[in-house]
């Protein structure tokens, strides 16, 4: 085991962590701005992809399919949020898991329709593709670095819409008392209606760079849901912060698990029964991780009151 | 007292009986499959009922013990079929072909890991639980794929559908016949278990929870004897749903299969003792019907039940039966 190889599995858990978070910090918006648990975000991942894989195939450029896929995944969360979601935030949990539940099926079954039952395929550009030499004497491939650029700018760029701009007053004033700022004259739908698009087009954004790693298929998104889930139960709900740290963290412990937990295992297994006890402990290692952060915080890291 | 819903609930477990018997006068033994299929699914909703409507905790993990029973069922009738004990210290473990023994593992079993995931998610309430069922229940999902002793991803098959004493399981009314008694028996538990003292505590936790501190009474450990209740019927029903596909795999175990279980509770009405009964039945019809019609049937699935949470709350019971008596 060399320190180029550690290196490199600690970039792939940079790059899965940020992916992670931009999938975490729309649900943890929507949730911490409407008090809405969002289940058909992981759908607005998948029509990102299938977006972006669309129009990667009609005119062959990434930087087309990518703003596709954040304009129509902003446009089904806008039209999501219109048709149906805004109907919800006065309803409890158990309506809203329902009705986004709903949602899945039947996204994932119009997608199915539509494009078919087998997968996609999104390829990277000529200029992002290949592998680049990082200090160090690491080779890294140019397209993950790049992804983990894209995801960190995003995150700096969130950071200081929230922190710095009107909308991102008007988000936390949002989350800290609704009647107040409705009251105050901003248009609380509308604000609604953008911070729902924004978390979807995040979203759909993550689905096109990660599609074009991995494959475009139906159900791609849920998977990546359930570890968003994970991401801001860890993170504390609601907390941009808490999103990123709980997505790198996710990230991380997922990747480097999943590498060292086999190897460990063979200094005191046979090598077969080691590797798939690792694995088998590896595909555990975040929920247990998430275990452990509720034991000590039962409201996540960065979270107030539960 | 004779009201409508009373009968209601008589005209479906009335029904239920009848079609399969129906069907086997006349000789149609995939329709009694499809009863059976109803039977098992409505007896998981009944379990998850108890932790949804009488407890008010929605757990998006229940497909855990569901799952968790099928692969009891799985592994003890693989051991059973290969002639392998499953360990043989401390105390020697066969597997099994016996339905009450395999039964018996499967609530023990799914009992047991509701009362961890239970102890651990319900240090947290409303969105947090939510999302902490669900990501248990993933885990567990995730460990049933990369565990190759089992099946890993494809899952385990069982050649013969295992024993009950004096009956022929493999006669689909037969099979149906234990289906539907145990069904019967978890509604008469459940309806017994809401109108008990500690049913009625635990309603009393989810409308006022500072109420029943109050006078001495401790909500956690109410919703912690609920949430294992409701993981043990839960997994019975995961034991017989693999005893009547003779498979299990990690499907079972996925949050798909939690989100069906809810929405047999839901298309048949929240808080409603035999919605489960309701909702599985018109699951299976409409799986049945509208999936002739098309592969995609999942859209008109997904269309039904947002229309049915968006405006018409009780659902099938509600609908029939008039509003539910007010109460919280």
């Amino acid at each position: 085991m060399t320190y180029i190889l550690v290196l490199e599995q600690i970039l792939n858990g940079l790059q899965f962590g940020v992916m992670l978070f931009l999938m975490a910090a729309g649900l943890t918006l929507v949730f911490g701005v409407m008090g809405l648990i969002n289940l058909a975000h992981g759908s607005l991942y998948m029509v990102g992809a299938f977006a972006a894989a669309a129009v990667a195939g009609w005119t062959g450029s990434f930087l087309l399919a990518l703003i596709a896929s954040l304009a129509a995944a902003a446009a089904a969360g806008a039209l999501m949020e219109l048709v149906v979601i805004r109907r919800l935030y006065r309803r409890d949990h158990l309506d809203q898991v329902l009705a986004t539940f709903a949602l899945i099926l039947i996204f994932s079954e119009g997608t199915r329709w539509l494009f078919g039952s087998f997968p996609l395929f999104l390829d990277v550009p000529p200029y992002l593709s290949g592998p680049v030499t990082l200090p160090g004497g690491i080779e890294y491939p140019l397209y993950r670095l790049a992804i983990i650029l894209i995801g960190l700018a995003i995150a700096a760029g969130l950071f200081l819409l929230i922190a710095r701009t009107r909308i991102g007053i008007q988000i936390r004033a949002g989350e800290a008392d609704r009647e107040m700022i409705a009251a105050l004259g901003v248009d609380i739908s509308k604000l609604y209606t953008l911070v729902f698009a924004l978390g979807a087009a995040l979203a759909g954004l993550a689905g096109a760079l990660v599609g074009a790693i991995q494959s475009v298929q139906v159900g791609m998104g849920e998977p990546v849901l359930i570890l968003a889930f994970v991401v801001i139960v860890i993170g504390g709900i609601g907390s941009i912060k808490g999103a990123l740290a709980g997505a790198l963290l996710v990230g991380m412990t997922d990747t480097l698990g999943g590498v060292f937990l086999p190897r460990l295992f063979t200094l005191f297994m046979e090598p077969a029964s080691a590797a798939s006890a690792g694995a088998s402990l590896a595909s555990m290692l975040i929920y247990i991780l998430m275990a452990g952060v509720l034991l000590v915080r039962p409201s996540g890291l960065y979270g107030g009151s539960a | 007292m004779l009201t409508r819903e009373y009968m209601l609930n008589w005209a479906m477990i009335a029904a239920l009986l009848f079609v399969p018997l129906a069907a086997w006068t006349l000789d149609e033994p995939f329709i009694i499959t499809l009863a059976t299929k109803a039977a098992i699914l409505a007896l998981a909703g009944v379990g998850l009922n108890i932790a949804l409507g009488q407890g008010g905790l929605i757990s998006l993990g229940h497909a855990a013990f569901f799952g968790i029973g099928g692969y009891a069922m799985g592994i003890l009738a693989a051991h059973a079929q290969n002639y392998e004990p499953l360990f043989g210290w401390p105390f020697l473990f066969e597997g099994s072909n016996q339905m009450p023994l395999i039964w018996l593992v499967a609530v023990a079993a799914s009992a047991s890991a509701a009362l961890v995931i239970g102890a651990l998610s319900l240090r947290t309430s409303g969105v947090y639980f939510i999302m902490i069922t669900l990501a248990f229940g993933q885990m567990l999902y995730y460990f049933a794929i990369s565990w190759s002793a089992y099946g890993g991803e494809d899952g385990l098959s069982i050649w013969v559908r295992n024993e009950f004493p004096g009956l022929n399981t493999l006669d689909p009314i037969q099979f149906f016949a234990i289906a539907y008694v145990i069904l019967c028996l978890a509604l008469f538990f459940a309806a017994r278990l809401a109108r008990s003292p500690f049913g009625l505590a635990l309603a009393a936790a989810r409308q006022n929870e500072d109420r029943v501190e109050a006078v001495g009474l401790t909500p956690f450990t109410l919703r912690l004897t609920a949430f294992v209740i409701s993981g043990a019927i839960t997994g019975l029903a995961g034991a017989l749903f693999a005893d009547l596909n003779r498979f299990v795999s990690p499907t079972m175990l996925s949050w798909h299969t939690s989100g069906e279980i809810m929405i047999f509770v839901i298309l048949g009405g929240v808080g409603r003792l035999y919605g489960p009964v309701a909702g599985a039945a018109l699951y299976i019809l409409l799986e049945h019907l509208l999936g002739g019609i098309s592969d995609y049937w999942q859209i008109f699935l997904g269309l039904l039940l947002l229309l049915i949470v968006l405006f018409a709350r009780g659902g099938l019971i509600g609908a029939l039966a008039g509003r539910e008596k007010a109460h919280g």
